[in-house]
């Protein structure tokens, strides 16, 4: 047991280790030459050589991954010489917050939802409620959601003026502007998600519906609700943990599209800017995050099973 | 043992399945119809479209849909359904063009970390792990930074990173089909290694994969539209959709058709995609056949 979640950790090292590489590759592929652009159109020769030296250009690249890697694990990343900052407090104090929030809320709101459905839609089996939720699971999660978010926008927010279109309120400085200002958004990420979980609590629940414990339980008298929602949605935990785990990543990439579509200040604005303006390093810093957590979440989730799920424990 | 059941059962419900598959599923024979109806929209683009796809008219600018423009035009007076027409060629193949990337890329590195075993299946299994680390979307951006913006460079972006998942996918029907028997038996009557790999081991992997590329063609294009409406994929002025969302983005409260038209073009194409894709797998893969 022990040895199995080492071995998984050092998996994951490994595996943090080759994106560590490729980030650092991603500087060194980019086109155009860094210490040109920080040092803008004019510049003498002796600058040029002095920056070369100052950012140890001219070392050997293995030496050059090792320093790299070293500030970045100790959370210095550079500074972003367009926004005249520091990456680390950037990408990590001020976008890294807005996303999580925007997605844990679409998380949230996906399983307040998609839950109550998917058991409607498997109680209520192959009857209009059925029909209904399969059709919004298939539109739900093919529908491009960054199209969704600009006809939420032109609805709810140019029609009918009931909700703000763009910008972030921190929900732990104004909750209820936090919140308000969070409902299109955290809707337009978690309509695909939404679907999902309708989906797989339908499959699951219909599944474990026809068990022989389910029946004893109907048999010994237990309320409908009951053994419903303590017997049967207790095996739908196992599998949406696994599937959010490995979801974690459409989650991010939905988050960027959504952040754009609604002008959140996010990781997603982060990076899109950055490779506009061509600034590697914010990219670099970008990916690196988004992996991290991907990788992170997906190893706790490996981690949590056997707490999940009794009989997985060893023996 | 296992294996002649099934084979049987499903040699005689075959013929009465397969003839009824348009009958069957009304749904998917809709969305089947749809698809070929923006394929031919692609192909047939310059003899169907009203207009010149970029040809900018001001004195028509921001018209509302009407009889001279069925669904009015953008900010430079150039007719949306053109446009849209036209954009069906760019969708379509950026989506079969990266996703052929992905699947070639994915059956190299997914056949070769089956059949090795040992010390290279395991970093090559670690090195798609660290693909799949990162999101098709923000690893494409990666690429796009590197390779910089224009429809070949999207091709390649998310051709790119969809090799992750292909691979993981071929990787675990080479484990499943180098185990068989007809394997081991070739192998026992001398025949060459890579004859069993070509004759006996490709073919039965090449059969899932394919139904998978059906599947995830939905999603390359869905990919690199994101790209273009983020504005780091093609570049203005073809007439690509997610570019043409972004630019109707601005103009949402007051000509909503600018996004709306293209918007609707791109969801009834991957709706519809994924209903056929659904219906392909269903129908055709193995996997789902025999297992459950």
């Amino acid at each position: 047991m022990f040895l199995l979640a080492c071995r998984k950790v050092f998996q994951t090292i490994f595996v943090l280790l080759i994106v560590s590489v490729a980030s650092f590759s991603l500087l060194k592929l980019a086109p155009g030459d860094p210490v040109e652009i920080m040092l803008g159109n004019e510049y003498s020769a002796e600058a040029h050589a002095s920056l070369v030296a100052e950012l140890g250009l001219d070392r050997p690249l293995a030496e050059q991954y090792l320093t790299w890697l070293g500030h970045f694990v100790t959370g210095d990343w550079g500074t972003s010489f367009i926004a005249r900052a520091d990456i680390f407090t950037y990408a990590v104090v001020e976008a890294l917050p807005v996303t999580l929030t925007l997605a844990a809320s679409a998380l949230g709101l996906a399983i307040v939802v998609g839950v109550p459905l998917g058991v409607l839609s498997a109680v209520r089996k192959d009857t209009v409620w059925d029909a209904g939720a399969a059709v919004f699971a298939l539109t739900g999660t093919a529908f491009p959601s960054f199209f969704l978010g600009i006809l939420l926008i032109w609805i709810f927010g140019a029609k009918l003026g009931l909700f703000p279109v763009m910008g972030f309120v921190p929900p732990w400085e104004d909750f209820w502007g936090g919140v308000y200002h969070m409902i299109l958004p955290a809707f337009t990420l978690s309509t695909y998600f939404m679907a999902m979980i309708v989906r797989l609590t339908r499959a699951t629940l219909v599944e474990v519906l026809e068990q022989p414990y389910i029946a004893a339980a109907r048999a010994r008298g237990e309320p409908g609700w009951r053994v419903i929602w303590i017997h049967g949605l207790r095996n739908v935990a196992m599998p949406l943990v696994t599937i959010l785990g490995l979801q974690l990543g459409a989650l991010l990439q939905g988050a960027v599209l959504t952040e754009t579509v609604f002008s959140l200040p996010g990781t997603g604005q982060m990076i899109t800017s950055a490779v506009l303006g061509r600034e590697y390093g914010v990219v670099q810093a970008g990916v690196m995050m988004t992996a991290t957590l991907f990788v992170v979440v997906n190893l706790i989730v490996d981690l949590a099973y056997p707490f999940l799920d009794p009989r997985l424990k060893p023996t | 043992m296992a294996v002649t059941t099934p084979t049987i059962d499903i040699a005689e419900k075959q013929p009465p399945r397969r003839a009824g598959l348009l009958r069957r599923r009304p749904f998917f024979t809709l969305a089947l119809l749809v698809t070929l109806g923006f394929l031919l929209c692609a192909v047939f683009a310059p003899w169907i479209a009203p207009y010149d796809p970029t040809f900018q008219d001001i004195e028509w600018m921001m018209t509302p849909p009407g009889a001279q423009h069925w669904l009015g035009t953008d900010s430079y007076g150039q007719d949306i359904l053109s446009r849209i027409i036209f954009g069906a060629r760019y969708a379509i193949s950026i989506g079969v063009f990266s996703v052929t990337i992905g699947a070639v890329g994915g059956l190299v590195i997914g056949m070769a970390a089956g059949l090795t075993g040992g010390i290279v299946e395991w970093l090559l299994m670690r090195l798609i792990d660290s693909i799949l680390a990162l999101p098709s979307l923000i690893l494409a951006v990666a690429f796009i930074a590197i390779l910089g913006q224009g429809v070949d460079k999207v091709i390649l972006a998310v051709g790119i990173a969809m090799i992750g998942p292909f691979s993981r996918t071929v990787r675990a029907d080479v484990l499943q089909v180098r185990v068989q028997l007809f394997v081991e038996a070739a192998g026992l009557m001398g025949i060459p290694r890579l004859r069993i790999i070509w004759r006996h081991i490709l073919p039965n992997v090449i059969y899932p994969l394919a139904v998978q590329v059906t599947i995830r063609i939905s999603e390359a294009i869905l990919v690199s539209s994101a790209l273009s409406f983020l504005g780091i994929g093609v570049t203005p002025p073809p007439p690509d959709w997610g570019l043409m969302i972004a630019e109707g983005r601005g103009f949402v409260s007051f000509a909503a058709w600018m996004s709306g038209m293209p918007g609707a073009a791109l969801a009834l194409l991957l709706i519809a995609l994924s209903i056929v894709g659904d219906g392909i797998r269903e129908e055709f893969d193995p996997k789902l056949k025999s297992g459950a």
